[in-house]
């Protein structure tokens, strides 16, 4: 599976941040076609970041990032997102089905009124993640579960091979976040898509993941998570004591970072 | 206009009421700006905007003061100043959230110089009345035409950007990583607000511009889950409440303005209390039902 030419997104030397501002730095990593990666760290650690310069919303400031051997650009079709916010409150009305045909043909100017052609990609794309009951359901009656199913089916419309899931999980509970991180994990398998999901929490992801992006302390750590998420390949690369715990049920724990991951 | 009373014979009743021209005029504008505000308002209720539409309307009676003072048509001061201030906010603030502080700022000061103009103007006080307040039954042919090539743009203007300005008015970050120029949108629906404002001040006044820019559509999103039927029920819903005062204000001395805000309020308050109760639309039924799970 890990040929050459599939590798989808590569990076060298990449140096991120805003002006005066380095978020993390020497990021060289490649994610390969049809590749479930995680993206970890404590908040503010520039995990966002990665996801807007894969999309195009931001330069890196040294070093190279490409997808497909291209600079990233605004606008990739190749490219499904889901933003961390939403403004989802209770007087948005409007159905599922409606932003998920957005979603397909939102960028299309001159009046015209949605054709069945965008229908059936809704719908279809609504089937794809087990929503369809959830078409004509507004938005503001879904429970959180439920509207990031929508949110991942308006990604999947325009047929990606790239999704990025800013912190999808941050408001399930335990079963919903299995539920989704199950779905995704299907539509990674069954359409050979590479979706890279930013979390709090790398636990419930171990069973699904190929990769692992850790950043932390202004480092970016990648790999196959049972070889980086040690305590001594964490120690070596940000040269202070870190401890990766692990419990009997195979949950793990990093201590030493700021923040830390895991315990359930 | 009190000397003919209301009859029980409708058509005898509409026949005497187009009979005067103020009143043909008043009909003609105010159908229009009824049908305009309904579709710009959706968008306004939509993105949240409600504050930025609020703030034109005040900026637009800076305008009309100072064009008053100057002998020009109150309209094209509107028109001038909203347009101006409305490009402004929409580059100043590209974040929603950002957008109240700024726009706080500028309004404040635009209705202090709508204070120096109107305390310079020598001329009857009945000018400031009307801006601020609406007038409709004194609407010139002009207007009319003005009013009528006005709404025309704004509607071909919404069916050039319909689906982008819909997409980022719903999902702005999604919209924006898929190319979409969120800015050039931004400014696009700002521009269409500040017309529609300037039109619409005719009819309800400056001060009163929320009973056709957002109650209307704020009611019919209660009531139509796609954006079409939405804009519908809220064009449908202005319209009425347009008619049925200027109907009501040909027969009573009270200003139509007054009439136009107590309809397009009861029919809100209607559907809030009184229609969703017997006819919950689903989504609020589901609420209540997670609100009960969750207090398990």
């Amino acid at each position: 599976m890990t040929t050459l030419h599939s590798k989808i997104i590569t990076a060298e030397n990449l140096v991120a941040g805003y002006e005066g501002n380095i978020v993390w730095h020497d990021a060289s990593f490649s994610i390969d076609q049809g590749e479930f990666v995680a993206i970890i760290g404590p908040n503010g650690a520039g995990k966002t970041t990665l996801l807007r310069l894969l999309l195009g919303l931001q330069q890196p400031i040294s070093g190279t990032i490409k997808i497909f051997d291209a600079p990233p650009k605004r606008g990739n079709p190749q490219i499904g997102y889901v933003p961390q916010r939403h403004i989802i409150d209770n007087e948005t009305t409007i159905e599922s089905l409606e932003l998920v045909r957005l979603g397909f043909s939102g960028k299309r100017w001159g009046f015209s009124l949605f054709s069945q052609n965008d229908n059936k990609a809704a719908f279809d794309a609504l089937e794809a993640i087990g929503a369809t009951e959830l078409a004509h359901h507004s938005l503001n009656a879904l429970s959180g579960g439920e509207l990031q199913r929508v949110f991942l089916a308006e990604a999947l419309v325009s047929n990606p091979n790239i999704l990025l899931l800013d912190e999808p999980l941050s408001n399930l509970d335990m079963r919903r976040e299995k539920d989704l991180l199950q779905l995704v994990n299907n539509v990674v398998r069954s359409r050979n898509v590479t979706a890279l999901l930013i979390a709090h929490n790398i636990n419930p992801l171990l069973p699904f993941l190929d990769k692992v992006i850790y950043i932390a302390n202004g480092k970016v750590a990648t790999g196959n998570p049972k070889e980086v998420l040690t305590s001594e390949s964490l120690t070596a690369l940000y040269g202070v004591p870190i401890e990766v715990l692990h419990d009997s049920k195979g949950n793990i724990a990093i201590i030493g970072i700021e923040d830390t991951h895991g315990h359930e | 206009m009190n000397s003919t009373a209301f009859s029980i014979n409708l058509l005898i009743d509409l026949q005497q009421i187009f009979h005067y021209q103020f009143m043909q005029h008043a009909f003609e504008a105010g159908t229009v700006i009824a049908i305009v505000a309904g579709i710009v308002g959706y968008f306004v209720v939509l993105r949240r905007s409600a504050f930025a539409a609020h703030a034109l309307a005040h900026i637009g009676f800076a305008g009309a003061a100072g064009s008053v003072l100057f002998g020009i048509s109150p309209v094209i001061g509107l028109l001038v100043s909203t347009n101006i201030s409305g490009f402004t906010m929409a580059i100043l603030g590209t974040r929603a959230a950002h957008r109240d502080t700024q726009i706080g700022i500028v309004l404040a000061f635009m209705l202090g110089m709508g204070v120096l103009f109107i305390s310079l103007y020598t001329g009857y006080a009945t000018e400031a009345y009307s801006i601020l307040f609406g007038e409709i039954l004194g609407i010139s042919s002009n207007d009319v035409l003005l009013t009528l090539v006005a709404g025309l743009i704004i509607l071909a203007a919404v069916a050039i950007v319909y689906r982008p300005l819909l997409f980022a008015s719903i999902d702005e970050d999604v919209s924006e990583a898929k190319g979409m120029p969120v800015l050039s949108l931004g400014i696009i629906f700002m521009l269409l607000v500040a017309v529609a404002t300037s039109i619409a001040v005719q009819v309800v006044g400056v001060l009163l511009i929320f009973s056709l820019m957002v109650t209307p559509a704020a009611t019919a999103q209660r009531l139509a889950k796609r954006p079409q039927r939405v804009m519908i029920i809220a064009i449908l819903i202005s319209l009425m409440a347009t008619w049925l005062g200027l109907f009501i204000s040909f027969y009573e001395p009270y200003p139509v303005s007054f009439f136009i805000t107590s309809i397009v309020f009861s029919f809100y308050l209607f559907v809030r209390f009184v229609y969703q109760r017997i006819k919950p639309m689903e989504s609020f039924s589901r609420q209540a039902r997670k609100v009960k799970t969750f207090d398990k």
